[in-house]
């Protein structure tokens, strides 16, 4: 079954006046059709103002579509009866984890999502535990979020949607604010919730490198899905992505580079290890 | 107009369970006209150092000097220092506020006791130097996109002529193009106005392509002060304290431990091809 599916989305933002009167609208997602399986690792790639958060937010019923249908583990977001399923099939973590956190303590605001659930006490702190553990922040279950790095603070946020247990983890932009280290702990996490949990990822990132990994990339301009497919397929489309200001991992970027230097490196090289193999084989 | 710092330390909330020495003894100089990096892992210092440099935080104890002076001196005009170092936070569009970017723009010099025409003098050349467009400056900035604001809260700034433009994190959430632009902006201004420009990034490729030398924080000390050849040869430390070598310089380590003879001080995409080039003709 898929865990997500669009068919011709549309989502239109209101413009208002002052008077709060509507005197026009704009566009920001425009007839867009996907399709995620169970399990499946995707990537959203596309511009600051593409639509991908706009998109990234009909997934948990944050926005329901002005025309056309999303449906999150088969049910349709736009009825209210299903909406706190839909939320909790598809948690979200965002790019700012200052935005995110609430509680006082660590643990507390782990466990605050399960709670809104009506979990059990017991199982609770079970939740938080081992969604600590999963997010390497267990030995930070005492401490008070705010005096957190930003890595901890979001690999504390993620910990947090993991504690609710969802088939499906949205995550926009999770690693814009976080240095090297952070960026790799946050994915790694995200890599083990897939592995342990079998969890759908929808990844939204600018970052090239962390998507090489992903089943699918969709790319969005101006609220259409403008390209799809592997990451091979993608990232051998060089002038194409730039055109809609995107980029290539660092090591497509080179083999590109020695191209135009005359060499005749392969398409589709995506990893270092690739282009390492190639060259080196060439005597 | 460099900036010196000796033996400077800060202590958050001292006296209080929450106590934090967030630097330790930092002795630094950035002389004038220079492009210097700073990279760090979260929580490192770095932003606390750079809230030091135009005087927002006052140092628990040690001194800066502006230009020679001691900025704790009493009776040292702070309110000079501030529209000397110009500093761009992150995230710097959540403080656009004004009617319109023109205004907002304006703000600064305003606030500097400019006059209306000069003030708009200051802001048209600003508009123009982070490359927005003139049909923005009547918009509402929250109109504009993600990297149109980014820049019309960097013109705010330089509208100030500042000659230290101190910068945290001035690309985090753009997109590759969108990094592109602000960065190459920043590097033309550098050259066009000699100004000095301190570049706090969690990107190791942008520091590489643009810093002529890099400061590394760890745990409020500096680590490493050196060009960045030098201190990203120490990729194995810097992975130690949250950091990394831009990805070109793993490619080429690798490159070497297969056998290939490149010298693996390279770090940017066009020096490696540069490099692989040279040694695949020497093999022919």
């Amino acid at each position: 079954m898929n865990m997500i599916q669009t068919e011709k989305l549309i989502f239109e933002y209101e413009k208002r006046d002052e008077e709060g009167s509507v005197i026009g609208t704009s566009r920001a997602i425009d007839q867009v059709d996907i399709d995620v399986k169970e399990g499946q690792f995707i990537a959203i790639l596309g511009h600051n103002g593409s639509g991908k958060s706009t998109l990234a937010k009909h997934m948990n019923a944050i926005l329901v579509p002005t025309e056309g249908t999303m449906w999150v583990d088969g049910r349709n977001t736009k009825d209210p009866e299903e909406l706190w399923n839909v939320r909790q099939s598809a948690g979200m973590v965002f790019q700012n984890p200052d935005n995110q956190i609430i509680g006082t303590v660590v643990e507390e605001d782990v466990g605050f999502g399960p709670e809104n659930l009506g979990v059990p006490t017991d199982e609770i702190w079970q939740r938080v535990e081992e969604s600590l553990k999963a997010v390497g922040m267990i030995s930070y279950r005492h401490h008070s979020p705010n005096k957190l790095s930003g890595g901890q603070k979001q690999r504390v946020a993620i910990a947090g949607v993991v504690a609710m247990e969802p088939k499906c983890i949205v995550l926009d932009e999770p690693t814009a604010m976080l240095d090297p280290a952070g960026r790799k702990e946050v994915l790694k996490t995200v890599k083990r919730l897939r592995e342990k949990k079998n969890v759908t990822v929808i990844l939204i990132t600018h970052y090239m490198e962390e998507v090489i990994d992903a089943d699918k990339i969709y790319v969005m301009d101006h609220g259409h899905v403008v390209m799809q497919g592997t990451p091979r397929e993608i990232f051998s489309r060089v002038e194409e992505l730039k055109g809609y200001r995107l980029d290539v991992p660092q090591a497509a970027l080179l083999a590109d580079e020695l191209r135009k230097r005359g060499l005749s490196v392969p398409e589709g090289i995506l990893r270092k290890e690739e282009l390492v193999d190639y060259l080196c084989q060439l005597d | 107009m460099s900036i010196r710092l000796e033996h400077l330390n800060y202590i958050y909330s001292p006296g209080t369970a929450y106590e934090k020495h967030a630097l330790k003894d930092i002795n630094l100089t950035i002389p004038h006209g220079e492009f210097v990096g700073i990279i760090g892992h979260t929580g490192s210092g770095k932003s606390t150092l750079i809230q030091h440099l135009n005087g927002l935080i006052r140092a628990s104890s040690g001194k800066i000097y502006y230009n020679e002076e001691d900025i704790y001196q009493e009776g040292y005009h702070m309110k000079e220092l501030r529209s000397q170092v110009g500093l761009v936070f992150q995230y710097p569009e959540h403080q656009l506020f004004e009617i319109d970017v023109m205004t907002d723009v304006c703000f600064g010099p305003k606030n500097q006791g400019l006059s209306d025409e000069e003030c708009k003098e200051r802001a048209l050349e600003a508009l123009r130097l982070v490359g927005l467009k003139e049909k923005y400056y009547s918009m509402s900035p929250f109109e504009l996109s993600g990297g149109q604001k980014r820049r019309a809260a960097i013109a705010g700034v330089l509208a100030m002529k500042p000659k230290v433009l101190v910068l945290d994190e001035p690309t985090a959430g753009l997109d590759p193009k969108g990094r592109d632009d602000i960065l190459e902006q920043i590097a033309y201004l550098h050259k066009q106005t000699d100004m000095t420009v301190i570049l706090v990034s969690h990107s190791m490729e942008d520091i590489a392509r643009f810093a002529d030398r890099i400061i590394v924080m760890n745990h409020g000390e500096v680590m490493f002060n050196d060009e960045p050849k030098k201190v990203f040869a120490h990729f194995k430390e810097l992975e130690k304290v949250g950091l990394a070598a831009p990805q070109v310089t793993y490619i080429m380590h690798d490159l070497k431990e297969h056998g290939l003879a490149v010298n693996t001080d390279v770090t940017t995409v066009e020096e490696a091809a540069d490099e692989i080039m040279r040694i695949l003709e020497t093999r022919k």
